[in-house]
């Protein structure tokens, strides 16, 4: 799946997309963003508050505990300030 | 007539009476139109802003404001709608956003207008970078901001 980063995540994240393969026991939303953590210290300083990071699947908001079976795209952003 | 929704996200600034001259030409089923313009401050308090550059999330944004715009129309009675949204660099008093909202009555364009302000504040994945003299960070988002959409869940 592809997973998107906007914002201050993508700067500390250090790209703004990427092609992900997460093992089969990371299944929620919540799930992700804990696995990508142990990648890098530049994903565990994007992810260091998780309560304040948004997330879309699909172009469409979704709580941390969203299954990800079968998402195409996922993205994780801060809150939005738009308008 | 059933209201066609027009949405645009465009680096290019817009105007205003183009717009709404857009909206309303040839129709006579419009008695009102209301029109928000989201304007660039030059500061906040002490803090001077030289310039806000706006990101966006493309395929998302288009899809979040068309969805807001969708439930507007299903709440109140409205005969056009207009959302144009500016990404990239932007300075102080230039325009940032644009709402038209068109309607028989003035009631439900006030309404729609502020309606879709507030759920695209909230909602629409936009966000701004701040240049000031000390330097460039991102702007907060304010709890209000999401109350303010709230609000119309409740009534």
């Amino acid at each position: 799946m592809k997973v998107k980063y906007f914002a201050w995540v993508r700067e500390r994240v250090g790209k703004s997309e990427e092609m992900v393969e997460p093992p089969p026991d990371v299944k929620t939303v919540a799930d992700l963003m804990a696995w990508l953590v142990k990648r890098s210290e530049a994903y565990a300083h994007a992810f260091e508050t998780p309560r304040v990071i948004r997330a879309a699947v699909d172009h469409t908001h979704v709580k941390s505990d969203t299954l990800i079976a079968g998402a195409r795209e996922i993205a994780f952003f801060p809150p939005m300030t738009g308008g | 007539m059933t209201a066609a929704a027009t949405i645009r996200i465009q680096e290019a600034d817009f105007d205003i009476a183009r717009e709404i001259a857009g909206l309303t030409k040839g129709r006579t089923d419009i008695g009102a139109v209301v029109s928000f313009s989201g304007i660039c401050r030059g500061g906040e308090g002490d803090e001077r802003i030289a310039a806000l550059t706006l990101e966006h999330y493309p395929g998302m944004a288009e899809a979040e404001i068309a969805r807001h715009a969708e439930r507007a129309m299903a709440r109140w009675p409205l005969t056009g709608l207009t959302v144009v949204h500016r990404v990239g660099r932007i300075v102080p008093g230039e325009n940032i956003v644009l709402v038209l909202t068109a309607s028989q009555h003035r009631q439900a364009a006030f309404q729609a207008a502020e309606f879709l302000m507030d759920y695209l504040k909230a909602n629409a994945p936009f966000w701004k970078r701040q240049e000031s003299a000390d330097g460039e960070n991102w702007v907060e988002a304010r709890d209000h901001d999401d109350e303010a959409a709230a609000r119309w869940t409740q009534s």
